[in-house]
């Protein structure tokens, strides 16, 4: 915290690069997003290490009136850090996975995905609601690119797809945005999310934000623009959609509708609920007959995210808390899902998962990460998965027991579609020749495994470290909450103490 | 009052004239050989008039010392601002005019000409404070351009252009003269001011008439629907500079003469023309959405994104607040930069023998051997599209956020929400530059003008163009309080 203008200096670096890139050749334009990313993750890591638990709610904040109607505002709490440490990490390997299956057009498609990091931690950077917005809707225009240009055989079709609907469910937002601005007579996020809107508004605030909000996410029914925008776009392209993209939605309710409209919020909890039980059941049977291996991790995304929701929404700590852990769980699992189809994808050219088996006789290393990727991403004790999955799911149990027993259910259907996915492409017999003659990992795609595996195991064994940035906030915002917190169905009570055996109050 | 200062006033106008009749001259005696000269010379004339009349909005001129022969004129900083727009897209036209008429030998004398007396009309339309004025202002432009729209002559689009352009024109000309005969009836008198008190309290049958009329022939010199026929056929007619010329200067006058009539002369009775800017701007944003979907020559598909974007306008206009007119001079601002981006780019799609390329279907994979100017072309179809973070999103910003404040939330969801139907060609331009197989078929080499002009509009419309939201905000917010100073 020496003055240095850090959050500045990591939005502009990918900047730079980018347009850098833009004007390099091939070669030289991998290398320069490889040091732009990598440096960013340095500076990520900088960033991380400065910051102070337990300190101010916003640090690292930035304050400059430069624009008529808003500033540029730029700070973040401990949620916001841990986003931006998601996305950060994930970059270089996006770029490690673009690095010989992009041939055409290399320095603009880097420079599309340097431009998408400076506007994702933009997003989560954002302490104004403006300048927010802008970053927010910005990610549509180098997204559309990445998917349209290098996306596979239906890409047009997708990108449109994606691009209108994510536009349709933002422009709301902004009207809504405009009204709070003209009622709150601020644009400066923080204030904002002390500000008390009448509960009569909120309402249609709380839906505007839910718009947007719902579609990035996605949740069932506006999630129909995923399954094709993964399906088309790149490898890398689906992993920053997966791992980054989405989580602007979970950002989204955390920052905006949950303190900004608590009311409404609680009105609306069980809208979330539903939506969020038809996704788990229904898009994880949709995995389950899935042929294209793309499609089955995008569909069983909407289940993941359809958790994060109603963690989101039960409106307690554990809830909330575990609602963060899977956003950052299924940004690390599910990128490297798709990273690990990515692999075997630049070898057949195929997403067909009927033309693999066997994979774990000629690609024991393979096998291996992507074995515990399938296991993070069913949520076994141990991985990432399950640590966010349970704490979501302790959360809403104290506010509606039904609604845990149909989410609960997604965690077996996930294990049912994740096992038969891993069972018909890694082991059984190795039926197609071209596929049991394809080589293990390579150096790179070591390089890229790796360091995901090794932090999905972390935050499934120590999920500490990456809870204490966000405890503060997340009780801050517990408390703006529970004036509105719903009553729970199962009123839960603590029973009457024995005296005969406390023989010592622990804390 | 006394005569001088009423001269001093308008000395901008002028000069113009006195210049212009001079040019005149000057191209009877030399020819079609001077007209490079010419042009240059009239583009200094427009500079000299800028100078001129930016002190005026910069010390945000208002009052009756800015008022000139007897009330029918006002050179505040209202009138100075939207100059100031006109006389850059004019100086835009003069620059791009040589390179495109030459290679056709079409490039006359008459161009720098006709272009300085349609911005001399305009310069009085956008200071009319009395319907005589208004009149003369708007008839002194049309009679310029229908002219301009017909320039090639040996061209049958051209000239279909001029006479579609003349005969609608001349029929809209006559629906405003008799809503103002209307008014001039129902009011006894024909200057704004007066007007605007003659109207105030209970309002005649016969009155409303008038506004309806007046409102109906500017409608359609701003082409909002249902007035919109015209300008798709107008603008695809037309030599490019020249549709260049027409999709800004005129449409900023015609603008800034409906907010001084609106907001001025009928503001004592907002109740009575509020609904019908409102349909006039929600029908603008559907309809000129829908019209370009189907469009497979681009000047047609951009006369569509002006239709369009004249809706977004309007919706500023329907705030009758100073906010909202304040919000329009912004968006007029931002939507000259982007239609002279686009003409510009426009004019640099060349085949190999440098004629100019106008279907869509030629620009597929632009991207691949014209980086620059595809990069610039999306960059103004992203930003008329409003998306952030290009300078294109501030307008729709800032009238959005008049319309909210004005109380009008339900027009300004349906608004936004409508412009995702633009979003949708917008980016099916920018789909073909960069996800279709090269068609090759745009090659030619472009002017050293053109691309400076592209650049300077690309550059604008970046991100980098809100660090100008301060002053422009400052501008227009002072030009708006001098127009409701004069209502």
């Amino acid at each position: 915290m020496s003055g240095l203008p850090i959050l500045s200096l990591m939005l502009l670096v990918p900047l730079v690069g980018g347009l850098a890139c833009l004007f390099a050749g091939a070669k030289a334009a991998r290398w320069i997003a490889l040091a732009a990313t990598l440096v960013d993750l340095a500076l990520g890591v900088v960033l991380w290490v400065n910051y102070d638990v337990g300190g101010a709610q916003w640090q690292f904040t930035e304050r400059l009136p430069l624009f008529a109607g808003f500033s540029y505002a730029l700070g973040i709490d401990g949620i916001a850090l841990m986003l931006i440490m998601l996305s950060v990490f994930l970059m270089p390997i996006c770029i490690g996975a673009s690095w010989t299956s992009i041939q055409s057009r290399v320095g603009e498609y880097m420079a599309a995905f340097l431009l998408m990091e400076t506007l994702m931690i933009g997003v989560f950077t954002a302490q104004d609601l403006f300048l927010f917005y802008i970053f927010f809707e910005a990610g549509l225009i180098p997204m559309y690119l990445i998917i349209g240009i290098w996306g596979g055989a239906d890409r047009i079709y997708a990108s449109y797809k994606f691009f209108l609907y994510t536009l349709l469910g933002s422009v709301l937002m902004l009207i809504a945005m405009l009204w709070m601005v003209n009622n709150a007579g601020t644009t400066d996020i923080p204030t904002l999310m002390a500000y008390d809107f009448d509960p009569a508004a909120q309402k249609w605030l709380w839906l505007a934000f839910f718009a947007s909000f719902a579609v990035k996410m996605p949740m069932w029914p506006v999630h129909t623009w995923l399954p094709d925008a993964h399906v088309q776009a790149p490898t890398a392209g689906s992993v920053i959609l997966a791992g980054v993209l989405l989580k602007m939605g979970g950002y989204g309710f955390i920052r905006f509708s949950l303190p900004m409209f608590p009311e409404a919020s609680a009105q609306f909890a069980p809208l979330i609920f539903g939506l969020s039980m038809v996704a788990v059941v229904y898009t994880s049977l949709v995995a389950l007959v899935q042929h294209d291996m793309k499609k089955l991790i995008a569909y069983s995304s909407v289940a993941h995210m359809a958790i994060v929701t109603v963690g989101l929404f039960a409106f307690n700590v554990q809830g909330l808390e575990g609602a963060m852990i899977v956003m950052l769980s299924h940004g690390l699992v599910s990128g490297a899902l798709f990273l690990s189809v990515g692999v075997i994808y630049d070898r057949l050219h195929t997403r067909e998962i009927d033309r693999y088996g066997g994979l774990s006789i000629n690609m024991p290393y393979y096998a291996l990460f992507f074995m515990v990727f399938t296991m993070a991403s069913v949520g076994l004790p141990g991985t990432s998965g399950f640590v966010g999955e349970f704490l979501a799911l302790a959360g809403i149990y104290q506010v509606s027991s039904w609604v845990t027993l149909v989410c609960t259910t997604g965690i077996i259907l996930g294990a049912a579609y994740m096992l038969y996915l891993y069972r018909r492409v890694a082991f059984g017999v190795q039926k197609n020749a071209d596929a049991a003659a394809m080589p293990d990992l390579s150096a790179r795609e070591w390089a890229m495994m790796a360091p995901i595996a090794a932090v999905v195991l972390w935050m499934g064994v120590y999920p500490e470290s990456f809870l204490r940035p966000m405890r503060a906030d997340i009780a801050a915002l517990d408390a703006r909450l529970s004036r509105a917190r719903p009553e729970g169905d199962a009123q839960l009570k603590l029973g009457a103490a024995k005296p005969a055996k406390t023989h010592e109050e622990s804390h | 009052m006394d005569w001088q200062q009423s001269l001093r006033l308008v000395a901008p106008e002028e000069l113009l004239s006195t210049a212009g009749l001079v040019l005149l001259l000057v191209a009877a005696w030399a020819g079609d050989k001077a007209s490079r000269a010419l042009s240059i010379a009239a583009v200094a004339v427009l500079v000299a008039c800028a100078v001129m009349v930016a002190p005026a909005l910069c010390s945000g001129a208002m009052g009756v010392e800015t008022s000139a022969f007897y009330g029918q004129y006002r050179a505040d900083a209202f009138a100075s601002f939207a100059k100031l727009l006109i006389y850059a897209a004019a100086g835009a036209a003069l620059i791009v005019a040589p390179a495109f008429f030459e290679r056709v030998r079409a490039m006359r004398a008459e161009y720098p000409v006709l272009i300085l007396f349609a911005v001399l009309g305009m310069g009085l339309m956008v200071s009319a404070t009395d319907l005589m004025t208004l009149y003369i202002g708007l008839e002194m432009n049309s009679l310029a351009a229908y002219i301009l729209a017909a320039f090639l002559r040996s061209d049958e689009r051209s000239a279909e252009a001029g006479l579609k352009y003349f005969v609608l024109g001349a029929l809209a000309s006559g629906i405003l003269l008799f809503g103002v005969s209307l008014i001039y009836g129902f009011t006894g008198g024909t200057s704004f001011a007066g007007i605007s008190a003659a109207l105030a309290g209970d309002l005649s049958v016969g009155a409303t008439f008038g506004i309806v009329f007046v409102l109906a022939g500017l409608a359609f010199k701003i082409a909002a629907v249902p007035f919109h026929m015209w300008t798709p056929d107008v603008y695809e007619g037309a030599p490019t500079p020249v549709t260049m010329f027409f999709a800004s200067a005129p449409n900023v006058a015609a603008m800034a003469l409906t907010m001084r009539v609106t907001l001025g002369a009928f503001g004592t009775q907002v109740d009575a023309w509020q609904q019908i800017v409102i349909f006039a701007a929600l029908a603008s944003i559907v309809f000129g959405a829908l019209g370009a979907i189907g469009q497979t020559n681009i000047k047609r598909l951009l006369a569509y994104s002006g239709i369009n974007n004249v809706g977004f306008i309007l919706i500023g206009l329907a705030c009758a607040t100073p906010q909202g007119a304040s919000a329009m001079l912004v968006y007029l601002t931002i939507y000259v930069a982007m239609t002279v981006g686009g003409f510009v780019a426009v004019l640099m799609l060349k085949d190999a023998d440098g004629a100019p390329v106008e279907a869509i279907a030629d620009l597929a994979g632009l991207s691949r051997h014209r980086k620059v100017l595809s990069l610039c072309l999306a960059m103004v179809m992203f930003s008329l599209a409003g998306i952030p973070p290009l300078f294109g999103f501030w307008g729709k910003l800032v009238v959005f956020k008049a319309a909210v404040q004005a109380g009008l939330v339900p027009l300004a969801a349906i608004g936004i929400a409508a412009s995702v139907i633009g979003a949708f060609y917008y980016i099916k331009i920018v789909k073909i530059m960069y996800f279709d197989e090269p068609a090759g078929t745009i090659t030619g080499k472009s002017d050293w003008a053109h691309q400076a002009l592209l650049a300077l509009s690309a550059l604008a419309l970046s991100p980098l163009g809100y660090l100008a939201t301060k002053w422009l905000g400052v501008l227009a917010n002072s030009a708006a309080a001098a127009l409701f100073d004069a209502a």
